[in-house]
């Protein structure tokens, strides 16, 4: 069974982020970059698909320089090899753009199982996954919470407000995960040395049969307009309690058309 | 020259640090309280291979070496040095002795074991007697046939009565030298043989997670092949266990140094005072500054020691100096975190009053620091 699994480098998500004032983009510097944490649970499925069905992990990302470290990391968990997709003119792209770029680097490679975090913690849009397979012409298995892989069948548990929905299709597909899924392992040393001697290939995006006129911030159909920092939180209101606190309180509320 | 981590050791180290936080953090309060041994942080430990660290393929082990070890620890103890001394006392002092000084036969049937975190191993050199003056040692082995008759008592021994536990190395009076002196030779121990009592855990002021406990050796017998390197070579063997023994303190302490400074940055914003950030005060900023001060000299203490034991240099008086200057460093943070925190740093509940009272061993353990600056001046020439 050859596995991609899509992974994002995001800023830290317990750090302070910021946006650059010039372009309205985020300032990766501001903040340590980490593999977004669905895409650790997506590399832990690969793995545990790997381990019982055979076959070879994949790690693909999109991102700057510095992104390959993500990779390294999924390549440290015990995936074989890595795809970078790293250019200039990816900056600033937009999720159409990402999914365009992604499928150009899938399309021809032969893989039965494309894995997906269900969000990544900087953009929060879901999207991606879902426009990889349309792309692709492929059936979308997402907010799986269990995979089955049954010969070329492949079943999910689709995660829903309720339950979940039971969810099959022939493979090659895309499957998206969510966190429910597993628990992913932490790389060993052995793995961590073992990754810096895994092939790594870079890509630029017309290596992706992409045209770099159509990624990038200027040819992104959401941009960021404007942005301003979060006011400060205003000073609260103290109530002494002196026997009356509980019909202040209610005064509070209800003047703040609370109650 | 440059002193910074290569990108293998800081990849371990974020590994480390992203388990400490995500798995230790959220427990270590729970277990601290209880005095619980933490079996199932030890096992996830295992997985990651942090048991197996500094040791070749060929037992289980990661083929890392001591100083990604110390990196770890260091990690670690960030958070909870009940777990780090935890690994430290498994592998410095419970596996190492064997990869170093066992024969094939010993090192097959016990390193794949501790190198994997399923069995702990322990260190029995202290007694109730003297554990600077480890010569002094008073248990006794002597060979009946091809069995070794062990009597006598240990104390302190970290790791040697959880239910993983899977052996003891004894540091025993086996016989007289020519010159007189009495001959020590280590032994290997397997927990549960007879003769031998593991003391009820002791009640200490710090390291609550961690298992402590004193040995009780009755006509133990063990077979003749337990004998660890060669006869009368036990006082040397231990000397070399803790010269690297004390870069992993060294690193221990960091960890704990560091720990310290990371709850005040973050409590110095959280916490108001006279209507601002306890941070905003000099007298706070000033503290936490000196912190960070200190726990970044120990850590080049302890990676410029461990520098020169990987490159197979003298490194005694630097490893002296790491631990001094480390655990000192750990237990002025200690104190001065303790103080940051107000009330609430005298209460077990939060990090920084662990911290305080799991500091100061770390000036005792592993060779005290009178010991550490005797070490210093005598490769001063004094
Ligand atoms: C929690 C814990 C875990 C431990 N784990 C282990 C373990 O796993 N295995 C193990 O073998 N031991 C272990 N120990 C023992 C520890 O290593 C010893 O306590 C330590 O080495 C000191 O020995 P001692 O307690 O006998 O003190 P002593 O040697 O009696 O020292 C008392 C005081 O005299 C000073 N002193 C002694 N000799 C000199 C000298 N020549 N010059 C100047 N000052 C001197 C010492 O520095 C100290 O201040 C542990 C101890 C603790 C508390």
């Amino acid at each position: 069974m050859k596995i991609a699994v899509c992974v994002k480098q995001v800023p830290d998500t317990w750090a302070e982020k910021r946006l650059r004032p010039a372009d309205s983009l985020l300032d990766r510097e501001s903040a340590e970059g980490v593999l977004n944490e669905l895409d650790e649970y997506a590399v832990e499925e690969a793995l545990k698909i790997q381990e019982a069905h055979g076959g070879e992990v994949t790690i693909v990302s999109m991102g700057p320089e510095r992104a390959v470290e993500t990779i390294r990391k999924a390549l440290s968990m015990g995936a074989d090899a890595g795809i970078h997709i790293v250019d200039d003119a990816l900056s600033g792209s937009d999720a159409l753009a990402t999914s365009a770029v992604l499928a150009g680097v899938l399309k021809d490679r032969g893989f039965d199982l494309i894995i997906f975090g269900s969000e990544s913690t900087d953009a929060r849009m879901s999207v991606v996954p879902a426009m990889v397979s349309e792309r692709l012409g492929l059936p979308q298995l997402t907010f799986a919470q269990k995979v089955d892989v049954n010969g070329g069948t492949i079943t999910i548990e689709r995660q829903t407000d309720y339950g979940f929905d039971s969810v099959e299709a022939s493979s090659p597909v895309v499957v998206s995960v969510v966190e429910k899924i597993n628990e992913p392992r932490y790389p060993s040393f052995k793995g961590i040395m073992a990754a810096k001697k895994k092939p790594l290939e870079t890509l630029s995006v017309a290596d992706a049969g992409v045209a770099a006129g159509s990624v990038g911030t200027g040819a992104a159909w959401s941009v960021v307009a404007d942005f301003a920092a979060r006011p400060p939180k205003a000073a609260g209101t103290i109530v002494n309690d002196e026997g009356a606190g509980g019909v202040k309180i209610a005064e509070f509320l209800a003047t703040n058309k609370i109650i | 020259m440059d002193h910074r981590l290569s990108s293998e050791y800081s990849d371990l180290r974020a590994v480390v640090e992203q388990f400490a936080h995500d798995v230790i953090a959220p427990v270590a309060a729970e277990n601290y309280e209880n005095h619980s041994f933490p079996y199932d942080i030890v096992k996830q430990m295992g997985e990651m291979g942090l048991f197996g660290l500094p040791f070749s393929e060929d037992f289980g082990g990661m083929g890392g070496d001591y100083f990604a070890l110390c990196i770890a620890i260091e990690e670690l103890a960030r958070v909870d040095s009940s777990v780090a001394i935890t690994v430290e006392a498994a592998v410095s002092l419970g596996a190492m002795p064997i990869y170093l000084f066992g024969t094939e036969d010993q090192k097959r049937e016990w390193l794949p074991k501790l190198t994997s975190g399923t069995m702990l191993g322990a260190f029995g050199l202290t007694e109730p007697g003297g554990g600077t003056d480890a010569g002094a040692a008073r248990t006794t082995a002597h060979l009946e046939g091809d069995e070794w008759v062990i009597n006598g008592s240990k104390s302190f021994i970290t790791n040697s009565g959880t239910a993983i536990t899977g052996l003891v190395t004894v540091m025993a009076v086996t016989g007289t030298k020519d010159d007189g002196s009495k001959e020590l030779s280590t032994i290997i121990v397997p927990a549960h043989t007879p003769g031998l009592t593991v003391a009820p855990a002791y009640s200490k002021v710090g390291w609550n997670a961690s298992d402590t406990h004193a040995l009780f050796f009755d006509n133990v017998r063990v077979p003749r092949a337990n004998l660890l390197g060669e006869l009368g070579r036990g006082y040397a063997q231990f000397l070399q266990i803790l010269d690297e023994g004390r870069i992993a303190i060294a690193a221990l302490a960091t960890g704990l140094a560091q720990g310290c400074v990371d709850e005040c940055v973050r409590y110095s914003h959280e916490r108001q005072a006279f209507g601002q950030e306890i941070g905003k005060f000099q007298a706070i900023a000033f503290m936490i500054a000196d912190m960070e001060v200190r726990a970044h000299t120990a850590r080049l203490a302890y990676y410029d020691a461990g520098s020169r034991m990987l490159a197979g240099e003298p490194f005694k008086r630097q490893a002296a100096i790491a631990k001094l200057h480390a655990s000192d460093a750990a237990v002025t943070n200690a104190r001065w975190a303790t103080q940051v925190f107000g009330g609430y740093g005298y209460m077990n509940e939060y990090a920084v009053a662990r911290f305080w009272r799991d500091s100061k061993i770390l000036e005792i353990g592993e060779g005290t620091n009178e010991v550490q600056r005797m070490l210093i001046a005598r490769d001063l020439g004094i």
